[in-house]
């Protein structure tokens, strides 16, 4: 199963490293994982996305724990939680294309950063389900470029 | 006061009570040499190798149950104590190695004798450093101890610059150390030991399972007085030799591959496992979906991370040994379900003594061949079980925890984890430097000992009176009993031709060297190499064609055992 995990840490060099190290180190998977401080610059917070069974999880989850510079590890699943990726995209637009990229940016709320002669850059957030439903439908029309960051995640209500 | 970062980490670990310091100098920490040149409190003792000081900090701390200090230079000397460090971290030994490392400004650009040390260690310790500044360097020496030598222990690395080294600043041990994401739990939960407690009083063919951990957790009293008040049989690791007294009639003997026909048994039929400080290793459990079978398991560790890895486990208790054993010891001692208890699982321990008797450890005698295991037995006579024996890896290791009784804790000194060569004679010097009135033996392979023999030299140097008992049978035994059980008798690069005049290559070291090649000599030559002052190396040259037994064959469930 998939599950969603936040994991804070010491903001000091190498975390990173021993993070991922844990999951190469031990087979575990990433499918994802973003960084950034949190609002207190020595800590940082991680969304790490793995998938395991329950007894691969409870070990990532301990062993996560063990590390020295890591202070908490919440894993998301079965709470009720707001998660986004943010993805940046490069289509053609030239011909039909182009009102077909406006009216997609339109339905799905994303916002075009960058406007070239034959093509668009395309901001979109959303969870998973939308950015690949909004990729999905770009197809089509020619997509030249993707970079997506991976899930962050926040727990609802306080 | 300011002082430069070499003379903080000399006066750090005075301050801090280290007495010994195994290592080797180079470019990067000369400033260190510096600063321990002619300095009364920190001993140094020049080793021969990287790997050698580090086995040899590992040794002190095995046996002493006091950290262990490394220091040595960047580049090479860091790399080569990469082995020692993943001993170490296997067996959860405290030890605290410094590195040297090229300037700040030079790291990441291939300076000449850098290396990522940080980076390689990072998965073969417990935690690690890179000292960026003067200033941090007393608390990171003083936080290296502590991570090292609490919770579960385990070897921690401190990288430090040559500018570092250099530059000055205030000295300021900190008094206490506060790392907010590192918390051991020592108290076990008091609900949880008691629902163990009501489990096990419930069963009537318990085993208790114990590690390394009892050991490192100083808790055999507890353990034993626990196993007495209800008469419960006892099984070891090998990292467990010693954590219960091996004389002990309920004791069983070590289990897993090499244990004992009773100890594996036992576990296979046992309706309650009390797992103690011990991970359910590979080399334990055998094929892992037959591992006792009919058990509910109660797990104790201080390491989350151990609970529930490789077995499912009905009572997970987290927590230091010694605390959980006391209450465990506290619901059942003076009361009238402890004695019932005993009557009732009477039938259970007569069935362990009949399989005793009916398979002990054992080994055929050979006419004019000298056996291995009667070599081991003769050292526990000439010793008289009192001395620390520290092994290097294969046939050596597995006789010397079979034949050997150990009665006390920190007297078995082995790589059991790792399985490292070359482990047993350093480790040995760094245990009698710890312990200078006791015996240290170390039970050794013609192959493994040739792995870090030039530490002879370390021990003639500093007049420790180490003996190292070579069994020597001419090949990597152990690897050849694989060999001939599994590859048809292929024994393909197995044998060790010119294997060295031992006896010449101890008196070229300087040392004392003895050989026996005859049946009645062994005891003989034992006893005058242990009584002989300073190192010995006495080479007993005995049947190659031993093997170890029992055997549970890798993957093989623990009653499918090869018996000699
Ligand atoms: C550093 C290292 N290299 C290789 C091995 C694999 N290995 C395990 S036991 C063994 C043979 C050991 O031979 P020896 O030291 O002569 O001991 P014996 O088994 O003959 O007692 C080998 C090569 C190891 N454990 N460690």
């Amino acid at each position: 199963m998939r599950h969603t995990i936040a994991v804070l840490v010491e903001n000091e060099f190498g975390v990173l490293s021993r993070v991922a190290g844990l999951f190469s180190g031990r087979g575990f998977n990433i499918e994802s994982l973003c960084v950034a401080e949190t609002t207190d610059p020595g800590v940082s917070r991680m969304t790490i996305v793995t998938a395991g069974n329950d007894q691969i999880i409870e070990q990532i989850l301990k062993q996560l724990n063990k590390l020295v510079p890591v202070l908490k590890v919440i894993d998301f699943t079965g709470t009720e939680t707001v998660d986004r990726e943010l993805v940046l995209v490069k289509v053609n637009a030239d011909g039909d294309g182009k009102a077909e990229v406006l009216r997609l940016v339109d339905i799905f709320r994303a916002k075009i950063v960058d406007v070239a002669p034959r093509c668009y850059t395309i901001e979109m957030t959303g969870g998973e389900g939308k950015v690949s439903a909004f990729l999905q439908m770009l197809r089509p029309i020619g997509i030249k470029e993707i970079v997506r960051t991976g899930k962050v995640a926040i727990s609802r209500g306080t | 006061m300011q002082m430069n970062g070499a003379e903080i980490l000399v006066k750090a670990l005075a301050d801090l009570g280290v007495d010994v310091v195994f290592g080797y100098p180079g470019g990067a920490v000369l400033n260190i040499y510096d600063a321990l040149f002619g300095n009364t409190k920190v001993r140094h003792m020049l080793c021969r190798h990287e790997q050698g000081a580090v086995h040899m900090a590992d040794g002190y701390a095995r046996a002493s149950g006091r950290t262990g200090v490394c220091l040595v230079t960047s580049g090479p000397g860091a790399t080569n104590t990469v082995t020692g460090l993943a001993t170490a971290y296997m067996d959860s030994i405290p030890i605290v190695v410094f590195t040297g490392q090229v300037p700040t400004l030079l790291i990441g650009n291939d300076a000449f004798q850098e290396a990522d040390i940080v980076g390689i260690s990072r998965p073969c310790t417990k935690h690690n450093y890179l000292v960026k500044d003067t200033k941090d360097l007393a608390r990171i020496v003083r936080e290296a101890f502590y991570i090292a030598s609490t919770g579960r222990p385990g070897p921690v690395l401190g990288d430090i610059p040559k500018d570092v080294l250099i530059s000055t600043a205030e000295y300021n041990l900190p008094k206490e150390v506060r790392l907010r994401g590192y918390h051991p739990n020592y108290e076990g939960h008091p609900r949880q030991v008691e629902s163990a407690m009501r489990l096990l009083l419930s069963k009537e063919r318990p085993v208790i399972y114990a590690g390394g951990g009892i050991i490192l957790s100083n808790a055999s009293e507890e353990l034993a007085e626990l196993a007495r008040l209800l008469s419960v049989p006892v099984t070891t690791t090998l990292m467990g030799m010693g954590a219960f007294p091996g004389n002990d009639p309920l004791f069983l003997g070590m289990l897993g591959m090499h244990g004992t026909y009773t100890a594996n048994m036992a576990i296979s039929h046992a309706d309650l496992i009390l797992a103690l400080g011990a991970r359910f290793d590979d080399r334990v459990t055998g094929k892992i979906d037959e591992f006792a079978p009919h058990a509910k398991i109660i797990h104790v560790d201080i390491d989350p991370t151990s609970i529930q890895k490789n077995v499912p486990v009905d009572i997970p208790i987290v927590g230091d040994l010694k605390d959980v054993l006391r209450k465990m010891i506290r619901l059942v001692k003076g009361k009238k379900d402890a004695a019932a208890y005993r009557g009732k699982c009477s039938a259970w321990r007569q069935q362990l003594s009949t399989w005793s008797k009916t398979h002990p450890l054992t080994y055929k005698e050979s006419k004019g061949k000298i056996k291995p295991q009667f070599v081991v037995e003769r050292i526990r006579e000439v010793t008289g079980g009192k001395a620390i024996i520290a092994t290097e890896v294969g046939q050596n290791q597995m006789w010397a925890a079979q034949f050997y009784t150990y009665d006390k804790p920190r007297t078995f000194l082995s790589s059991g984890g790792l399985g490292t060569m070359g482990y047993g004679l350093p480790a040995a010097i760094g245990a009698q430097v710890a312990m200078p009135g006791t015996l240290v033996v170390d039970i050794a392979g013609d192959g493994s000992i040739q792995m870090n023999i030039q530490e002879l030299a370390t021990a003639v140097q500093y007049r420790v009176p180490v003996k190292v008992v070579i069994l020597n049978n001419g090949s990597l035994g152990m690897v050849r009993q694989w060999q001939e059980l599994f590859f048809q008798g292929k024994y393909s690069q197995t044998c060790l031709p010119h294997i060295p005049d031992f006896v010449k290559l101890a008196e070229a070291y300087g040392a004392k060297g003895f050989r026996a090649t005859k049946v009645d000599e062994v005891a003989a030559v034992l006893k005058k190499g242990f009584a002989a002052e300073g190192p010995v190396l006495i080479d007993i040259v005995v049947d190659p064609a031993e093997m170890v037994y029992p055997m549970v064959p890798a993957g093989a469930p623990l009653t499918k055992m090869l018996l000699v």
